[in-house]
């Protein structure tokens, strides 16, 4: 008999319905992922089996739990199960762990309310499970309150308050989202090993591919509260039954894939010319002022029609170089120069005639909308700046051109931002940019806060720009299967310095940096045969206030010796690629 | 255009909303009755009239809220009080929502040092007890009108301060302000085009929620003795005059103190609506 | 912490002497000096008058000395009751407002959040509308409504309780001054517990709580009130000030000898220095209150607490 069977489940909300007719089963010890892309339903199925389903939602079906009917239980019946068969992870730890508790006393209240443990005992019980979910310190650690860990210990006690009543399911919704890829590694190597000890039983909600396949054994794929697909993880990244299956497998992101994009044609001088940015905030810590360094001197050429991609993880700088190079916070030293003179550091005293050559689409498309405008509104507005004589007719043909070019119909027009899905609405981002016909497109993020078959889409309309109008990027992002997909060359930051710049091939076969490789290996690969990642990189990104001396990387570094520790490695050129890593001509770490 | 976008959501969801509808059509119908009233009925609120006076509510002779101790009209005299305490407050708020605006969108829009500087004063201002210096205030000077709206505007301004320099603050720093800066937008593009519109809703809701603060110091001021002035009169000064009669005509008392109730339970009722209509998740 | 406290409190003098020196220039920039509006005096006796006054002395200096009276806690002579002098007046009012305002606090305090929690520990009910209908006529409705009303309704048609302060005695001639002193205040901090108890229970760590199978009760108890009650600290500066205000109302209304009254008194007879020391001394005792509140406040919240 199945440890959780869900029956022809349906959740509506007034007249929208987010799931419909779902069924399901886990079984003891087994996985199973719930894949989807937002809006599938995936989080409100996780809610209706833990019970915690506001108010106003209607429901159908059944969600048994050893032979319990979980669906209209009341809270008293429900909390028999919570915590100590039943327990859940949540997204976001900052969020969901309470501010104003220590991280000990939110694990010791759980044991004090089933009773799991004597009183007197549920100190050592917290700590156990403390040390066990792998906090460093765990008598510090319990009396800290959550704002004072970092992301990846955080998410770890969420995991040890989920497992300290010895649940036989876990849930888990997209528990690695919020953190960084090498942080992500080392979470769901941890689950990986607490369900081997321990034979629970785990769902796995994630819109990854990648994070599934290497950690579930079945999967379920939803796609707007229906159940696409239903199989062994294998059999389904194999031979997926279902059209739109296919599709979210094939725009999963993959490193094993070569890129295909435009070749260069050599010699060409370079259109944007960075030389020696550097970018610093001041800061006020403990009453003294001091200077946190978000990005040491960088150089960097752009080609006309180029790509190069800026990789890092939080706090690499990699955001503060785009706005440095745009002219949206000042650098701290440096210049930046545009098809050879060079530019003032602010982007209000650039002349509007180079200005329009330097665009930038942001992470967030409702935030880089103004809400009070109509999408035509938006996109007519550079026009207006830049061409003013344009007669009204004409500036409507080119926003309808444009707005077609971008893939919306022209029934958008009249919508104002928070009426678009964000695909849409990053379209319309990217339509104000091109309709100016700018040189280079500064990309932060651009495709972060999509979904998956919508970030392919929008990677595509860049490069047919790129193919068609000789458009150069820089593309800012934590994702390498995007980098893998767009680059002609790439840049890893740390901790606001480069580690290495490589043309794309040779970064992901032939890695130089000690952190290139730990990125590469970090990103979950979505292909169930691939054995997954059992030796992540330690420890997380140290403070950028307070950095290593040496290469500030080395405190993670398992190929560091003494020399990383004192000394600053320079960006040198190893076999065509630069690097800055002591020991880059002695390690080989190519794939 | 942009602005009329601004405030169009609020407009939808008011109409929704059966709260700021109720409240709205009040206080149209009071304020409507305070304009025509006087000029419909017989009476003027200064004529004395000492054969009638305490004369009940609605006890002939078109005294719907009965007389005074002078035998003066008190229906005319607190619909001209409803003009006076409506008059002063809604000057008030202007002066304060003029202050406040400008005191908050420089603080917020220059950001920096200035902001945290000109955020510590309006911080201390705030642990103060306005309405004793106002009081002081009227001591020292001269009684008259012009005062009563700048005393209270100046002691209203410092929440719309507030709001206007956190709204402002996150819109400036909202990337549709970069993407503005970088398609060549200018500095007064920006403040004119993209961010005024998006403070419009929310300065209008907030200066809903000033004037009943507004209609409380002035009627406070009135009711003290400090303020309006007689034969004028505001519901304030009605009260203050309806207490000393209170054991003989407690109608003197009721009837401005219910239509000043009203008039102020209409306004914060409709403040609070078309702030959960602009923000539904700071419902309270 | 320690840093926060000596912000705060170095951050409490600026305010201090800026309430002061408002207080001082705006009576010395009154048209004419203090005594005009009185009878024409001779001149030599009008100079006898100013020296005695000091008002011969620059504005300055006079500053000066007012500040360095005011730090021995001499607030001056009144120019009214002229064998008093506005220490003594406010000396012998303030235990009267005292008794009256802490009455009011605490009944603000513990009917108020009472008040808040039941409603928003059942949202939407009957009750939580009751409670919140009630509140919003609190706030709408002012202090002097209120307490003559009150008084029409319990002293003079019920005769339950004595209509001003000379008609009664004890606890029975407090109970009306202290619960119309109250109401608004009631009113106000009932909202603030509703809203923000609604806004913690509707987080995403309570939603964790519940994941974990913790009964409301403990929910309520270990991870909501705290965060619920913080923000009720930071307004018990602005329930000060309030009550503080309220009170000269009320004072006026019921008759009761406090600082309130005076204030009045000295308002409508125009007794600048009775008016500028007790506005002084209220804006002190606020402004000090409030460093409390803001020292507590750190105390209490671990992200303040931990700078």
């Amino acid at each position: 008999m199945s440890l959780l069977d869900v029956k022809d489940l349906s959740i509506r909300y007034t007249d929208k319905p987010v799931v419909n007719q779902l069924s399901f089963a886990v079984a003891a010890g087994e996985s199973l992922g719930i894949v989807g892309e937002s809006g599938s339903g995936k989080t409100q199925t996780a809610m209706a089996v833990m019970g915690l389903l506001p108010a106003n939602a209607a429901t159908g079906g059944s969600i048994r739990f050893d032979g319990q009917e979980f669906l209209g239980s009341s809270d008293e019946v429900m909390n028999r199960y919570r915590a100590c068969r039943v327990a859940m992870v949540f997204q976001d730890p900052m969020k969901a762990l309470n501010p104003y508790l220590t991280i000990g006393d939110q694990l010791r209240r759980i044991l004090l309310e089933h009773k799991i443990c004597a009183p007197r005992e549920a100190r050592e019980g917290t700590l156990a499970m403390l040390k066990k979910v792998g906090l460093p310190d765990p008598e510090r650690q319990y009396g800290v309150y959550p704002h004072q860990l970092s992301g990846g210990m955080r998410q770890r006690a969420m995991i040890g308050a989920a497992l300290i009543g010895e649940p036989d399911l876990l849930i888990a919704d997209e528990p690695t989202t919020a953190l960084d890829v090498t942080v992500q590694a080392q979470i769901l190597k941890l689950l990986r090993e607490l369900r081997t000890q321990s034979n629970t039983a785990l769902i796995l909600i994630t819109h990854d591919l990648g994070v599934v396949a290497g950690n579930c054994d079945r999967l379920i794929v939803l796609d707007d509260g229906q159940l696409l697909e239903h199989g062994a993880t294998a059999e389904i990244f194999t031979a997926p039954s279902n059209e739109r299956t296919a599709r979210l497998i094939a725009c999963s992101p993959r490193l094993d894939v070569t890129a295909r994009i435009s070749s260069l044609t050599g010699g060409a001088k370079p259109i944007v010319d960075i030389d020696n940015i550097s970018v610093s905030f001041r800061e006020r810590r403990a009453g003294r002022f001091g200077h946190l360094h978000a990005l040491r001197p960088l150089s960097l050429q752009l080609a006309p029609g180029e790509t190069v991609s800026i990789v890092g993880e939080s706090g690499s700088g990699k955001t503060s170089l785009a706005r440095a190079v745009l002219g949206l916070i000042p650098a701290q030293s440096g210049t930046v120069s545009y098809a050879g003179s060079e530019l003032p550091g602010l982007v209000q005293s650039r002349p509007n005639k180079v200005r329009r050559n330097l665009q930038m689409v942001f992470q967030d498309p409702a935030n880089s909308l103004n809400p009070a405008m109509r999408v035509a509104e938006i996109v007519a507005e550079p026009v207006g700046i830049h061409q003013p004589k344009t007669k009204k007719a004409d500036r409507n043909k080119l926003v309808s051109e444009m707005l077609r070019h971008v893939g919306l119909g022209p029934e958008l027009q009249e919508r104002f931002p928070h009426e678009l899905s964000g695909g849409q609405a990053q379209r319309v981002a990217i339509a104000r940019a091109l309709i100016i016909k700018p040189k280079v497109l500064v990309c932060d993020e651009a495709v972060a806060a999509l979904d998956g078959t919508i970030q392919s889409d929008i990677l595509h309309l860049l490069q047919a720009e790129q193919a068609d109008a000789g458009l150069s990027l820089i593309f800012i992002t934590h994702d390498l299967s995007v980098v893998r997909q767009i680059s002609h060359r790439v840049m890893v930051l740390y901790m606001g310095r480069v580690c290495e710049l490589a043309g794309n091939e040779e970064l992901f076969k032939r890695p130089k940096h000690p952190y290139t490789k730990a990125l590469l290996s970090s990103v979950p690969v979505p292909d169930p045969t691939a054995d997954p990642q059992d030796v992540p990189v330690a420890g997380e990104v140290s403070s950028i206030l307070d950095p290593p001396k040496g290469c500030p990387f080395h405190p993670r570094c398992q190929h560091a010796v003494a020399r990383c520790t004192t000394e600053i490695p320079k960006l040198e050129s190893v076999n065509g690629t630069r690097v800055a890593c002591h020991r880059a001509r002695e390690l080989d770490l190519s794939y | 255009m942009s602005y009329l976008a601004a405030i169009k959501p609020i407009v939808r969801k008011s109409r929704e909303n059966r709260t700021i509808v109720v409240s709205l059509s009040i206080l149209l119908l009071i304020g409507l009755l305070a304009l025509i009233g006087p000029w419909l009925s017989p009476h003027h609120y200064a004529s004395t009239d000492f054969e009638h006076s305490f004369v009940g509510p609605f006890a002939g002779d078109w005294h719907l809220f009965g007389t005074d101790d002078l035998g003066r009209d008190l229906f005319v005299r607190t619909m001209l009080g409803v003009k006076v305490t409506l008059f002063v407050a809604i000057i008030a708020s202007v002066v304060s929502l003029g202050i406040g605006v400008a005191y908050g969108a420089i603080a917020g829009y220059v950001g920096g040092n200035v902001d945290a500087v000109m955020m510590r004063i309006v911080d201390a201002l705030y642990a103060l007890p306005f309405i004793f210096f106002v009081i002081l205030l009227m001591v020292v000077f001269e009684r008259n009108f012009l005062l009563i709206f700048v005393a209270i505007g100046a002691i209203n301004w410092l929440d719309m301060a507030r709001i206007v320099r956190g709204q402002t603050l996150s819109l400036k720093q909202r990337e549709f302000v970069d993407a503005a800066r970088l398609i060549g937008v200018s500095g007064r593009g920006i403040i004119f085009r993209h961010i005024t519109p998006n403070l419009f809703g929310v300065v209008v809701v907030y200066m809903t929620l000033t004037i009943p603060q507004a209609i409380l110091v002035e009627s406070l001021l009135s009711f003290l003795g400090l303020g309006v002035q007689e034969p004028q009169t505001s519901l304030g000064a009605l009260v203050n005059g309806g207490v000393g009669n209170m054991e003989r005509a407690p109608w003197l008392l009721l009837m401005p103190a219910i239509v000043l109730a009203l008039i102020l339970l209409c306004f914060n009722f409709l403040g609070d609506g078309l702030r959960d209509a602009v923000d539904p998740k700071k419902k309270t | 912490m320690l840093r926060y406290a000596l912000l705060r409190i170095l951050g409490a003098i600026p305010t201090l002497l800026l309430v002061i020196a408002l207080a001082f220039l705006m009576v010395h920039a009154a048209p004419g000096g203090p005594f005009d509006a009185e009878r024409v005096l001779p001149p030599e006796i009008e100079a006898n008058v100013a020296r005695a006054y000091h008002l011969d002395e620059s504005l300055a200096q006079q500053f000066v000395r007012y500040l360095s009276g005011l730090v021995r806690g001499d607030l001056g002579p009144s120019y009214r009751y002229r064998d008093y002098s506005v220490a003594d007046l406010i000396g012998r009012a303030l235990p009267v407002t005292l008794q009256l305002g802490l009455l009011a606090m605490s009944l603000a305090v513990v009917v108020g959040i009472a008040a808040g929690l039941t409603a928003a520990l059942s949202k939407n009910s009957y009750v939580d509308r009751f409670v919140t209908g009630v509140a919003m006529t609190g706030i709408s409705v002012p202090v002097f409504v209120i307490a003559p009303v009150m008084v029409l309704i319990f002293a003079v048609y019920l005769d339950w309780l004595p209509a001003s302060w000379t008609g009664g005695s004890g606890v029975s001639r407090l109970v009306l001054p202290g619960v119309a002193l109250a109401l608004p205040q009631i009113a106000y901090i009932a909202r603030l517990t509703r809203a923000s108890m609604i806004a913690v229970l509707s987080s995403d760590y309570v939603r964790t709580a519940r994941a974990q199978g913790l009964r409301t009760r403990s929910i309520v108890r270990y991870h909501a009130l705290k965060p619920a009650m913080l923000p009720l600290l930071s307004y018990l500066g602005p329930a000060i000030a309030g009550i503080l205000t309220g009170s000269v109302v009320i004072e006026e209304v019921f008759g009761i000898p406090g600082v309130g009254q005076f204030f009045i008194r000295g308002a409508l007879n125009r007794d600048y220095t009775l008016v500028m020391g007790i506005v002084i001394f209220y804006a002190t005792l606020v402004i000090l209150l409030n460093l409390v509140v803001d020292l507590l406040y750190g105390i209490l919240d671990p992200r303040i607490r931990g700078r």
